[in-house]
């Protein structure tokens, strides 16, 4: 079937509907990363957007188990060059294509996604819609204009009430702001019990709970949507250890008195250097992220800037001068992406002992 | 720490002549690690035999030793340089074995030369089965099951414990070892029994072989912080048991996971810093295919052909920041002038595909055996881009220059279903053809993918170019049918076929209709970053990234894949075509396929097109740069025959106007051409039947050379004695209609180089080849300058070169042959593209041969660049260049020389006397000769009178000679002692090919012909010598060369 893809800025990008054959609004953005396209996709935080992948053949390993960041994914779109149709993997399941319809995620095929991107770099991110190819193209494009996207994002991703996932070390609470199952996976592997709360609890019932460590998720939109959550940071992070990533890292820097600003296009690949200021290396880092902390309002507070991206400068990292919370922008669990920053779990494991021991005297 | 300032000089040890596993992509690793250090103020220094190379050009390294790769040679330039260090990483195989070699003599301790890169003990762990082992279990790293066995009965005992197929390799102190595969019993036990006398220590490793696994690779990259990386992943259209080199590969991987690529990557990562490289290497894995597991096959210190095909696919310098790592840079401190804002502390991330089919010498050689396994055998490779899997396919299939224009071979339509299943199932150079045309008879590719361990995704690409025919065959000139078979790569010559029509009303159409392929840019960074890259590929797509700019352009054609006949000299040409073009203040815009070279780096032209050298692609790139106009010179002989298309479809040729119609492979325009240019040829007419064959030959007289007229085929030549020869010749070529008789001339061939601007012609330099005429020049030794010509016939061969070049209204690079017979002075060939003795003499006369000739087309007098209308004055040295073969590669090809070229590469020794000069181009060719042994002579009749010229020499100089017994009769006759042999039909205890086995011969020459009587045996005595590493002759010539080295060794003992 001939579908489109409409932009806000009026470019048009002819192709073929695959997946769901719904109409479909959001936020374009792009992915460089060439494997991983399950997990992106699963990756809560691209809820709202619709997702251009840059590597041009998607789909080739099709659907297996292993590799959900979140059962139900909840953006609105993937633009590919081509899908493959016979996928081929030991422990594939389906084909892209019925893995979108099962989901009700549209998809688009046959753009010249490279152009789009060109078109992204050079305008930034913009909405944009995906109707059929003879539809009326004016009221599609009014309707786009017309559309504010929501702003409740991490409402509608995050968990509703808690549960736990069992082990018998450190007592971990992650506050799920769009939580991605390798986080789980990476404290699992250090044998923590972990309880994950929705995003909006209070500071007062994480402390009820008497965690040893409190982790804060990735997660899709704007952080400043968000004062709430910025309230609980506030009260527990002189409390308990925190580490966050994402999402996550963006809200403990507010929470501090920095600003978050949008980007003009975001990092989003796997490919992402990002110098460690402390060793002075670098390694590589799968990054998802349209804000930024604003390096010209970190001086002011209590935060130092501990990680950066060595493309452009921006801040990937911060820690709290005098607290043991420190923070990642980008996703070192990883999935897809290299697995350099891992060791970022052991450091918070480290933190949360530091503490546990200086408690205890 | 940034780069280390307590070393001054550097030596680079080359990869010496192109031999089958070792070509130009050492070239293009060496000169950009020659010019990453040197850009770093260090003074380097080059060591490499081959004259083919860029690195060995004026300018590349500081001091450039063009002499043997044996230790006896380096260690006196290391002795006279004092270098604080040395780079064994970029020469392959030959720099590893020297380095070793090297560290052994205690050389490189007793002058304190650090080895940069990796460290011995590196090397030795990744060379040697048993150390590489044992590190992969400390890192918990799987390998394969082997073991190192003494004995047949421990390998039997092994293989009870495993299961087959085994792979068997000798154990030995030098890096790469042969392998060989075995099925079954009987094959290990033949395996073993030849696997334990080549090795020195008497010990084998058997190892489990993978059947069906997938096979990948990955380039990794780390320096001295420990900071690690990969750059490229690449996997394996087969399955494991075929040598990377003649596997067609994809690049990045298609159909792993994000998890199984994290996995293989973090296995990666932690093998390159377990050996602690400063530097790269490539890593291969064998994938289980019902499984996440894995297995590591080996590791590659050397920057290599994966190394150079990664380099190209990502548009990653590797060599060139290899080099600057090995010298205590780490990757975020390297600031690079020329590429600007390149980063180098980053994984590239690809937004295209790419395919790499390997080039197979078996057009050339059609009795070669055809199998593929662990020995590779191509010569060379095409690349191709494009943004699906098809595209980019299809694109390498016309650019490997196989005369095919898709995956379509018309015979395969009449072989039976059960003959193409067949071919399906073996490994073997044109498998992807029958595996398409098995999907077009409607296979099912999911039996297909069982049979084979092919991947399905891959097979399902197959299928869908299948269905793409088949909407093309029902969709005749229709226009969206036309441009989704574009997009997928589908050339109009193909479909052409399919709509019974021809190319050029195809092409028409789709212009007419505005289907024409858009150009994107490549580069490592996808689009996140902007890249100075000059790469482009095309495919049918919305927005084109190549604009064309105000400056006037030129557009230089490339030569493709690397063949037999084409190699690296066409690089080398190419690099300094463009550089001349640029020069000139002309934009450079080059057109090729060939991911190995110097003149694809990304930085060098000002657009480079990465694509096939077919007359659709190149207009393609004409329709968009409207170029000033094209070179074809440095382009082969694709190019040549293309140029003369391009020029009716009024495309501005520059240079040359002759075109192919010159082209002297086709003897009949050649005649033509050279009517009334006063020059004599030799005789010659051209034939039909049997009969009129046959009374020709009587007519010219024999010896005469024999050719079927088949455009630009030089490979069918045969070299005719008498009329029983030509009767049976005729025999067996029944399917040819025409044939073309020259008289044979058997005389001393010279050759000429010419650069002739219109008016002026330089003549570099004549050389003269030591063997006669009847064996191709390519394969004949050149000297320089000329050995035996008297003046008046060198005065003679200079002014037929002008009267040619005049008469031919030739412009640029000219290349004659002529043959001295008699006194008399014959033109045999006369060709205008990059020749093989360009290199080397522009090396040896500082005359820049390609740069000139380019400057000359491009409209520049000759006097204007500073040069005569002469012979350029002869230098006092002597040079010798001398052909390398690949004979121990490529199985069932006969080493007997003759007419059709047959080696890969070459060598050059200089010294001051011609004997020296060749001693050195013996030693580089790795002919080594003993000062004193035995010579085994099997000879043709006709050859004997002459052979006891050499027998006696031999007998002076105290070598015993051996020989059967016609040629034992004769020579005992004249007073030479010679011990007889056997024959191999003679029941006796030891015969011939029993001498050869058990190591009693030093020297075998060989001269029985292939029509000849006993030309089997011929053949077999020469594929023993050759198996068990015994040098060879074939030509009496070449045989009395050595001898006058040897006798320069020598001391006379001769009685009074």
């Amino acid at each position: 079937m001939d579908r489109i893809l409409l932009l806000e800025d009026g470019s048009l990008f002819k192709g073929k509907g695959f997946g769901s054959l719904i109409d479909t609004i959001g936020e374009v953005v792009f992915t460089t990363g060439v494997t991983g396209y399950q997990e992106i996709i699963t990756d809560q935080s691209y809820n709202g957007q619709m997702i251009v992948f840059n590597y041009p053949s998607i789909g080739n390993t099709g659907i297996n188990r292993n590799d959900y960041e979140s059962i139900e994914p909840t953006c609105k779109a993937v633009i590919v060059k081509e899908f493959a149709r016979v996928p081929s993997n030991w422990h594939n399941q389906m084909n892209l294509d019925e893995f979108l319809k099962n989901k009700k995620i549209p998809g688009i095929t046959g753009v010249d996604t490279r152009k789009l991107m060109h078109l992204l770099q050079n305008k930034g991110v913009m909405r944009g819609t995906i109707v059929d190819a003879h539809d009326d193209f004016k009221h599609a494009f009014d309707q786009l204009k017309a559309t504010v996207l929501p702003i409740q994002q991490v409402e509608q991703v995050s968990t509703s009430r808690a549960y736990v996932s069992p082990g018998n070390e450190r007592t971990i609470i992650v506050i799920d702001f769009g939580l991605k199952h390798s986080l789980l996976k990476e404290l699992n592997k250090r044998n923590c019990q972990v309880t994950v709360l929705p995003y909006d609890t209070t500071a007062e019932s994480i402390l009820n709970l008497e965690p040893d460590g409190v982790l804060l998720t990735n997660g899709p939109g704007n952080p400043n949507d968000l004062p709430t959550v910025l309230t609980m940071i506030k009260a527990i992070q002189s409390k308990v250890p925190l580490f966050a990533t994402g999402l996550g890292h963006q809200l403990m820097a507010l929470a501090n008195g920095c600003t978050v600003v949008k980007m003009k296009v975001g990092h989003r690949g796997l490919n992402h250097p990002v110098k460690d200021l402390a060793t002075g290396t670098f390694y590589l880092t799968a990054q998802n992220h349209g804000f930024l902390v604003d390096s010209d309002s970190i001086d002011q507070t209590v935060l130092a800037v501990t990680h950066i991206e060595l493309n452009d400068g921006s801040i990937e990292g911060i820690k709290h001068r005098y607290l043991p919370s420190f923070s990642v922008q980008f996703n070192p669990d990883a999935a897809p992406g290299p697995h350099d920053a891992t060791h970022l779990f052991d450091q918070f494991m480290a933190s949360v002992d530091d503490w546990k021991e200086k408690k205890g005297v | 720490m940034t780069k280390r300032l307590d070393l001054k000089k550097i030596v680079i040890i080359g990869s010496g002549p192109t031999i089958i596993g070792q070509s130009a992509e050492f070239d293009y690793a060496g000169t950009q690690a020659c010019l990453s250090l040197k850009e770093e103020g260090y003074e380097v220094i080059l060591i490499n035999s081959n004259p083919a190379s860029i690195m060995t050009d004026k300018g590349m390294a500081d001091r450039v030793y063009i002499e043997p790769l044996t230790v006896e040679f380096i260690s006196k330039i290391l002795r006279k340089e004092r270098p604080d260090a040395l780079i064994p990483t970029l020469g392959g195989r030959t720099s590893l074995n020297a380095t070793m070699e090297l560290a052994d003599s205690g050389l490189l301790d007793e002058l304190g030369i650090e080895l940069l890169g990796v460290t011995l003990e590196a090397i030795k762990t990744t060379e040697y089965p048993d150390l590489f082992k044992e590190l992969m279990k400390e890192l918990k790293e799987p390998t394969l099951e082997s073991r190192v066995v003494q004995t047949i009965e421990e390998a039997v005992l092994f293989s009870e414990q495993v299961s087959f197929p085994l792979i068997v390799m000798s154990m030995s102190n030098k890096v790469g070892s042969v392998k060989v595969n075995c099925t079954n019993l009987t094959e290990l036990e033949n395996a073993l029994t030849k696997s334990l006398i080549r090795s020195p220590i008497n010990k084998c490793l058997v190892e489990r072989q993978v059947s069906g696994y997938k096979e990948v690779e990955y380039e990794v990259i780390r320096d001295q912080k420990n900071q690690a990386m990969v750059i490229c992943q690449l996997e394996h259209f087969d399955p494991v048991g075929i040598h990377t080199g003649d596997s067609i590969v994809f690049s990045p991987t298609q159909t792993l996971t994000d998890k199984q690529h994290q996995l293989l990557r973090d296995a990666s990562l932690t093998i390159i810093r377990a050996l602690s490289i400063k530097g790269s290497c490539t890593i291969r894995f064998a994938l289980e295919p019902f499984s996440s597991n894995y297995v590591i096959l080996g590791v590659n210190l050397c920057v290599n052909r994966s190394t150079a095909l990664a380099s190209k696919a990502t548009g990653y310098p590797i060599a060139r920041t290899a080099a600057k790592l090995a010298v205590g840079f780490s990757m975020d401190e390297i600031k690079n002038s020329e590429t600007g804002e390149f980063i180098f502390e980053f994984e590239p991330a690809m937004d295209y595909i790419v395919s790499k089919i390997p080039r197979w010498p078996f057009d050339t050689f059609e009795k070669g055996d055809r199998k593929l396994g662990l020995q590779m055998k191509s010569t060379g490779e095409a690349m191709a881009f494009g943004r699906t899997v098809e595209e980019s396919l299809l694109k390498a299939v016309r650019s490997l220059e196989i005369g095919v224009s898709h995956l379509y071979l018309a015979d395969l339509s009449a072989a039976s279903d059960e003959e193409v299943l067949q071919k399906v199932s073996l490994a073997q150079d044109n498998r992807l053809f029958y595996l398409v045309e098995i999907i077009r008879r409607e296979y099912p590719i999911v039996t297909l993918a069982e049979k084979t361990a092919i991947d399905l995704f891959f097979l399902d690409k197959l299928a869908h170019i299948v269905e793409i025919e088949k909407k093309l065959i029902n969709h005749l000139f229709d226009q969206e049918t036309l441009l989704y078979a574009k997009s997928f790569g589908f050339s109009d010559a193909f479909i052409s076929l399919l709509w019974q029509t021809t190319e050029s009303i195809v092409r028409d159409f789709r212009y007419t209709n505005k289907i024409i392929p858009v150009y994107k840019q490549l580069g490592p960074y996808s689009l996140e970053r902007k890249t100075k890259s000059a790469g482009f590929y095309s495919t049918y797509e919305e927005e084109n990234e190549s604009m064309p700019t105000a400056k006037k352009s030129i557009l230089v054609l490339g030569s493709g894949p690397a063949r037999i006949g084409q190699g690296m000299e066409f690089d080398h040409a190419l690099f300094h075509a463009i550089k001349a073009i640029q020069k000139a203040d002309y934009e450079a815009i080059s057109l090729n396929n060939n991911p190995e070279t110097v003149s694809t780096d990304f930085l060098l032209s000002d657009k480079l097109y990465f694509e096939p050298l077919t007359l659709e692609d190149i207009m393609n790139v004409i329709y968009l740069e409207n170029p000033v106009g094209v070179i074809f010179q440095f382009g082969g002989q694709t190019a040549a025959a293309l140029a003369k298309s391009l020029k009716l479809l009024g495309v501005s040729i520059l240079g040359n106007v002759f075109l192919d119609s010159l082209n002297s492979n086709n003897p009949i325009t050649f005649e033509e051409a050279l009517t009334h240019s006063g020059i004599p040829i030799a005789i010659s007419s051209s034939v039909a039947t049997k009969k009129e064959a046959l009374f020709s030959a009587k007519q010219i007289g024999y010896p005469i050379l024999i050719q079927p007229v088949v455009r630009l085929n030089e490979n069918k030549i045969d070299l005719i004695d008498n009329q029983l020869e030509l009767e049976k010749f005729m025999k067996r070529s029944l399917t040819h209609s025409t044939f073309f008789i020259t008289q044979y001339l058997n005389g001393i061939e010279v050759e000429v180089s010419s650069i002739s601007d219109g008016e002026a012609i330089l003549i570099p330099g004549i050389v003269e080849y030591i063997e006669r005429s009847g064996i191709h020049s390519g394969d004949s030794m050149a000297v320089y300058p000329t050995q035996s010509l008297k003046p008046e016939i060198k005065q003679l061969i200079i002014q037929y070169t002008k009267q040619l070049a005049n008469h031919l209204g030739c412009i640029g690079l000219m290349t004659s042959q002529f043959v001295v017979f008699e006194d008399q002075v014959y033109l045999n060939s006369v060709h205008f593209h990059a020749s093989r003795t360009a290199p080397f003499l522009s090396k040896i006369t500082n005359i820049p041969i390609t740069e000139v000739a380019t400057n000359s087309i491009l409209g520049q007098s000759l006097k204007n660049q500073g040069y005569q209308d002469e012979l350029v004055p002869e230098s006092s040295k002597v040079h010798v260049k001398t052909p390398v073969f690949s004979f121990a590669q490529l199985q069932k090809v006969d080493a007997l020389l003759g007419p059709i070229m047959k080696s890969t590469g070459e060598v050059m020794g200089s010294d001051r006397t011609l004997e020296k000069a060749l001693y050195k181009a013996f030693e580089a060719s790795s002919l080594h000769l003993a000062d004193y042994g035995t010579v085994l002579l099997t000879l043709t009749d006709k050859d004997k009178e002459e052979c006891y010229a050499i027998a006696e020499r031999f007998h002076q100089i105290g070598y015993q000679i051996i020989a059967t017994s016609g040629t034992e009769k004769f020579l005992k006759n004249k007073n030479i002692p010679v011990q007889s042999i056997a024959k191999l039909d003679e029941r006796k205890e030891e015969n011939i090919l029993d001498i050869i086995a058990r190591g009693k011969v030093q020297l075998v020459i060989n001269t029985i012909g292939r029509t000849k009587k006993g030309a089997k045996d011929g053949e077999l005595i020469r594929k023993s010598t050759i198996e068990h590493g015994i040098p060879l002759l074939t030509s009496l010539d070449t045989a009395a060369a050595i001898l006058s080295v040897l006798e320069a060794r020598t001391f006379m003992t001769q009685p009074l």
